[in-house]
């Protein structure tokens, strides 16, 4: 349970790591990476998962498989 | 009055020898102070001049003289606009398809630190995209807090969309932040939902005319707060024909009773290879006219902005060109420190020079009002690299600054820019050609050199180019220029 970012697709500008309630997305080489082990989907913190809903490319910050 | 300079405005943006320059600098016998000229205008008051007369954004004026620079420190953004592909850099606050460096607070202040060193122009520090500053706050904040103890007098900008604004005023009257932008497209929510496809507030996306609505109530508080800090704002429009061209005539209204100082209408930039909404879907940008047109009808409103050059967020130097290469992070030494003589010594002369071409501008100004005669407008275009004066070739220009001489004196009303048609000592008809296009309207070009087969080929598309006022001030130039058009004798008046 947890959501991941495309690499190609990211611009890295970073809203996605200080939305985040969990802490876990970083910036690693040229892109932005979430944790599946502290990502929550948000779930008790918000009604949507925040880095999705903040990135500014479609179908970037996505539910991992 | 009118003597060339001793030194040249340019040679002081070369490698230059400090100690000449500063011994020439002092030698005039006049301080900037005491000789009692002044380039502020009469409708201004001298509280307000103060703080705008080395902003070369928020005064027309201080645009020949002082450079601003962009760090691209604060990427993340909270709004989507249709004019916008984040994929590529944001299209309307930076030329669209080139991707400007990131930089972290740190790296900014070595890069703000070598420019200040390297550019004595240099007036203005702002944080204009891509992304928006007062959303990615945190990185804003250590910027500015890192330089300003570098650099004290470094005058501290920011642009935004005004969505996170309310939340930070009270910070950016703190940090002495004194300039703020913000970007206003629309004040109706039905309009504002064909430009802003979503914004993201209060951790959900929230999508139309609910979105614009919010987004609108935003803008107007942050104004208000901003304005009752004392703090000037210049707002931003993005002109999209058939979506809020119109509209803005009432946007204008609305900012101006919320104590904007500046309204800068601005032309969308619209191209299917930008990726954006607007460049996919056809969207049109306005031509150069009908901007002008559209400008026109908002005189007499919130103060206009019409020297804007739509800068990339990472540009540095005069507004008319951009300097980014020469300071890109990989050239940027590991440790900076800053030596302020230059940009001291550059001040001195600017000041200087500054009070003679206010003088020569008011006396051509007044030749024009006096001898201006019913229907006598003149367009004219300019080719400048700085400092007022008709100082460029024609051939090496890459932008020409637009006049308008009338009844009403001799107003700046805009720039047209051009790829220059110089290269290397060739000049290319294809390219003579899109600038005889960029030049619609326009009735006679100022330069400082143009070679006989462009002048013909200029000519032969009815408009007149010339080099006889080389080096001249602009307005001074273009004085001579309207009593040689319309036939009254005011040469004399302007010389």
């Amino acid at each position: 349970m947890a959501f991941k970012i495309i690499a190609s697709q990211c611009t890295a500008c970073g809203a996605c790591e200080f939305e985040c309630p969990s802490a876990a997305i970083r910036f690693k080489g040229e892109t932005y990476i979430i944790d599946p082990k502290k990502c929550t989907e948000c779930e008790g913190a918000f009604d949507v998962q925040q880095c999705a809903n903040v990135c500014p490319v479609p179908n970037t910050c996505v539910k991992a498989a | 009055m009118n003597q060339p300079l001793m030194i040249s405005l340019d040679s002081l943006a070369q490698p230059i020898d400090f100690a000449a320059l500063e011994a020439a600098a002092k030698s005039g016998g006049c301080a900037s102070s005491s000789c009692g000229s002044s380039a502020k205008p009469d409708d201004m008051d001298a509280d307000v001049w103060e703080r705008i007369k080395d902003h070369p954004c928020y005064s027309e004026e201080a645009h020949h003289y002082f450079a601003r620079m962009h760090v691209a420190v604060a990427p993340a953004c909270n709004i989507q606009c249709h004019y916008c592909n984040r994929k590529y850099d944001c299209a309307n606050e930076s030329r669209p398809g080139v991707v400007s460096e990131k930089l972290t607070p740190d790296q900014a202040r070595r890069k703000v630190i070598a420019v200040a060193n390297e550019v004595p122009q240099l007036s203005v520090l702002g944080i204009a995209g891509p992304g928006d500053a007062c959303y990615d706050w945190n990185k804003t904040r250590a910027t500015f807090d890192e330089i300003s103890k570098d650099i004290p007098d470094i005058k501290l900008c920011i642009s935004t969309n005004g969505l996170a604004l309310p939340d930070h005023v009270d910070e950016l009257a703190a940090m002495n932040v004194d300039h703020v932008t913000i970007t206003i497209n629309m004040v109706d929510p039905e309009i504002g939902a064909k430009i802003y496809p979503w914004i993201f507030y209060q951790h959900r996306r929230w999508h139309g005319v609910e979105a614009a609505r919010i987004l609108h109530e935003r803008q107007m508080l942050g104004l208000e707060m901003l304005t009752a800090r004392g703090i000037l704002t210049k707002i931003n429009s993005v002109m999209i024909p058939g979506v809020n061209d119109e509209h803005l005539i009432e946007v204008n209204r609305w900012v101006k009773a919320r104590g904007a100082f500046l309204h800068n209408v601005m032309p969308l930039i619209s191209d299917p290879a930008h990726g954006t909404h607007y460049g996919l879907t056809g969207q049109r940008g306005p031509t150069a006219m009908e901007l002008k047109a559209l400008q026109d009808r908002l005189e007499g409103g919130a103060k206009l902005m019409r020297h804007c050059r739509q800068c990339r967020a990472d540009a540095v130097g005069l507004l008319g060109e951009d300097r980014g290469q020469e300071f890109t992070l990989d050239q940027l030494p590991e440790a900076v420190a800053y030596d302020p003589a230059k940009r001291a010594a550059y001040r001195e002369v600017v000041a200087r020079e500054r009070g003679d071409h206010v003088a020569a501008k008011q006396s051509a100004v007044a030749a024009v009002k006096d001898s201006a005669q019913e229907g006598g407008t003149l367009l004219v275009a300019v080719a400048t690299k700085g400092g007022g004066r008709v100082n460029e070739h024609f051939g090496h220009a890459r932008e020409f600054q637009v006049y308008e001489a009338s009844a009403k004196g001799i107003v700046f009303v805009g720039h047209r820019k051009v790829d220059n048609y110089c290269m290397g000592g060739f000049g290319e008809d294809a390219t003579l050609d899109g600038v005889i296009a960029a030049l619609e309207g326009i009735a006679v070009v100022l330069c400082a050199k143009i070679g006989d087969c462009p002048q013909d080929m200029l000519t032969a598309a009815g408009i007149t180019a010339t080099d006889r006022y080389a080096l001249d001030y602009i307005e001074t130039a273009i004085g001579a220029l309207y009593a040689a058009t319309f036939g009254r004798a005011i040469e004399q008046a302007v010389a």
